[in-house]
């Protein structure tokens, strides 16, 4: 699925993140780790097409990432790429319903309604359907968010520090239905954090550990 | 989903500040629809009024003043001239149509006007009920002046001195009403018609003359006196020579309605023009108001457009979904001024209408309105150009980790 190799990304010349080699067969599923801005969020954004490396391979699902034209970029993320922010980022002026639907909406696709009310069944938040962000809770929203995510049925889910500032069971329980979703959609899961109760949540997961970056302890970094 | 439900629901996000947007865009267009409605409307019924009329003969005075009272009977005349003085235009060949206006009393505020069936055919003017005049003392009542005063045909009235109401009223000579006519929409709908005869034997009574008397009748004939008469040419050249002719008779003057109406609208234009000025301020303030929402909104919004931009939006959708933003709430507000605009001509209509003098309808609409609705696209497109660029700019990456 993934195959990266000599990765280099620098921000205004410094380099923030450096990634010698680091491979993932379909379905399968990696944890991302290390210190506080290491360059785990910007690992995720080079994955999913936001960000262009200054040098090195990165092929996702066989493509090069890099040879596509913008247009063509954004094309390929909405079909390939479900992506879950640190910040939930819920559209405040939409409905439940409508915050996924935004998925169809973003890819130029006709509204797949019927998806959006399975997904919201299989979360249980089928009585949420017409109510809007703020109305909901801190684990709805985000249960919501990954719904969103997987909304198009993607090949590659990326999670950014999903479980900050969760308890234990909560925390358990994102992980859970991170990968039951990317089981059930057929997506490698790949989850950028520092918190180590993830990584015993995925036992399973290839670990990619990421170094601190100086640059970064020196506060000139971009994440 | 679409771009259009997308941006109408994030207009109603916010509903105090669309509601305000619409309110300053709709001020600023319903001033706007009602200039241009308005002075229309005004300029057409002027218009109207003065078709086919070349010339306008009367006693010395102010031009203007001539043509406000013997074509749009509004102002008071300038004073009388002789009644010689159809005689010698009519046999003029450069004429081609004379008619005699005598005018001296009202009718509950709706003037009485002496003239012959010529001044009706002029303004095309239909019998609804009874005939026309052919005897003195006989009236035809125009559509509105009809309608205001009730009047039918068979009855009588006797009408009062001078142009206005309250005067005194002869009550020796009371006229009888013959005819009722169709509404024209000029200025023939507001008066009352009769024989140039009625008016002089209205005052002949009041003079305390006998008219049947033949030596006092034939001296009084000489006296005989007109407030104007409207002059049609036969040949364009009658443009240039007429007016000099009869200015240098002197106790004439000879005023043309197209230059005293275009002087006029040149007087009228400068508040039609300060009217539009204030709109123009007003449409500038709703486009820098609307520029101002829509730019604070945008650094609320940018993780949703991060976010559409992570689901595979392109730029160019997230360009498109500020602009549309814009411009729907443009075209609520120029849909919201225009029906106001009209409504506050419609207003203004009812109240001139007792005064007679102009016909106001808010139902009139002219294609130049059309130019409003790209007013309003040009304003919502310019306030909404900027946020539209900074929206198709959002850098995914910092917005999301940020």
């Amino acid at each position: 699925m993934i195959d990266i190799s000599k990765l280099v990304y620098r921000y205004k010349a410094v380099p923030v993140l450096n990634v010698e080699a680091f491979r993932l067969a379909s379905n399968d599923h990696a944890a991302v780790v290390g210190p506080s801005g290491c360059g785990k969020s910007t690992l995720l954004h080079l994955l999913a097409g936001v960000l262009t490396p200054q040098a090195g391979h990165l092929q996702i699902g066989g493509i090069n990432i890099q040879d596509l034209t913008p247009r063509a970029t954004d094309a390929w993320r909405g079909k390939t790429i479900g992506f879950l922010p640190q910040r939930l980022a819920l559209v405040p002026s939409l409905t439940v319903a409508e915050n996924l639907l935004l998925s169809s909406y973003a890819n130029g696709q006709r509204a797949d309604k019927g998806r959006a009310e399975a997904l919201l069944r299989t979360l249980g938040l089928s009585d949420k359907a017409a109510s809007y962000p703020h109305q909901l809770s801190g684990g709805q929203k985000q249960r919501v968010a990954i719904a969103r995510a997987v909304f198009n049925r993607p090949k590659l889910l990326l999670a950014d520090e999903p479980t900050a500032n969760l308890d234990d069971v909560a925390c358990e329980a994102v992980i859970r239905l991170l990968t039951e979703q990317a089981n059930e959609v057929g997506a490698s899961l790949i989850v950028a954090t520092h918190d180590a109760r993830v990584l015993a949540a995925l036992p399973q997961a290839t670990v990619l550990r990421l170094p601190a970056s100086n640059h970064h302890a020196l506060g000139v970094g971009h994440e | 989903m679409n771009n259009i439900s997308l941006a109408l629901k994030s207009l109603r996000f916010k509903p105090l500040a669309t509601t305000l947007n619409i309110i300053l865009m709709a001020v600023g267009i319903a001033m706007m629809t009602f200039v241009l409605s308005a002075s229309r409307q005004l300029e057409d019924g002027a218009m109207r009024d003065a078709q086919g009329i070349d010339l306008v003969v009367g006693a010395k005075g102010s031009p203007l003043q001539l043509i406000l009272s013997s074509i749009y009977q509004v102002d008071v005349p300038t004073g009388n001239i002789p009644l010689a003085t159809q005689a010698l235009l009519a046999q003029n060949r450069m004429v081609k149509k004379v008619i005699p206006l005598a005018l001296g009393d009202s009718y509950e505020g709706f003037r009485i006007v002496g003239t012959n069936p010529d001044y009706i055919t002029h303004y095309e003017g239909e019998l609804a009920q009874g005939k026309l005049f052919d005897l003195p003392m006989q009236v035809v009542f125009g559509a509105k002046a009809a309608a205001r005063t009730g009047a039918t045909v068979g009855a009588t009235f006797v009408g009062s001195h001078g142009l206005s109401r309250g005067g005194e009223v002869h009550k020796n000579a009371p006229y009888t009403v013959v005819g009722l006519l169709k509404p024209t929409g000029t200025v023939l709908d507001r008066l009352v018609l009769t024989p140039v005869d009625s008016v002089w034997k209205v005052h002949e009574v009041v003079n305390g003359i006998d008219v049947n008397d033949k030596e006092e009748k034939e001296a009084m004939d000489a006296d005989r006196e007109l407030t104007a008469l409207l002059v049609q040419y036969s040949s364009p050249l009658a443009t240039v020579t007429m007016p000099r002719y009869i200015n240098s008779q002197t106790d004439l003057q000879a005023a043309q309605p197209a230059l005293e109406a275009a002087k006029l609208f040149r007087l009228l234009g400068v508040g039609v023009d300060v009217m539009r000025g204030i709109a123009l301020i007003v449409l500038l303030s709703a486009a820098l108001s609307m520029f101002v929402a829509l730019y604070n909104a945008l650094e609320e919004r940018k993780t949703d457009l991060a976010i559409l931009r992570t689901l595979g939006a392109p730029p160019i959708k997230l360009f498109s979904l500020l602009l549309i933003e814009g411009l729907l709430l443009a075209m609520a507000g120029a849909l919201a001024g225009w029906l106001l605009g009209h409504a506050a001509v419609e207003v203004l209509g009812h109240a001139l209408s007792d005064d007679q003098n102009m016909t106001l309808s808010g139902w009139i609409v002219t294609p130049d309105e059309l130019w409003l609705l790209a007013v309003a696209a040009v304003v919502g497109f310019t306030a909404a150009f900027i946020p539209a660029i900074r929206a198709y700019r959002t850098d995914i990456a910092t917005t999301l980790a940020h």
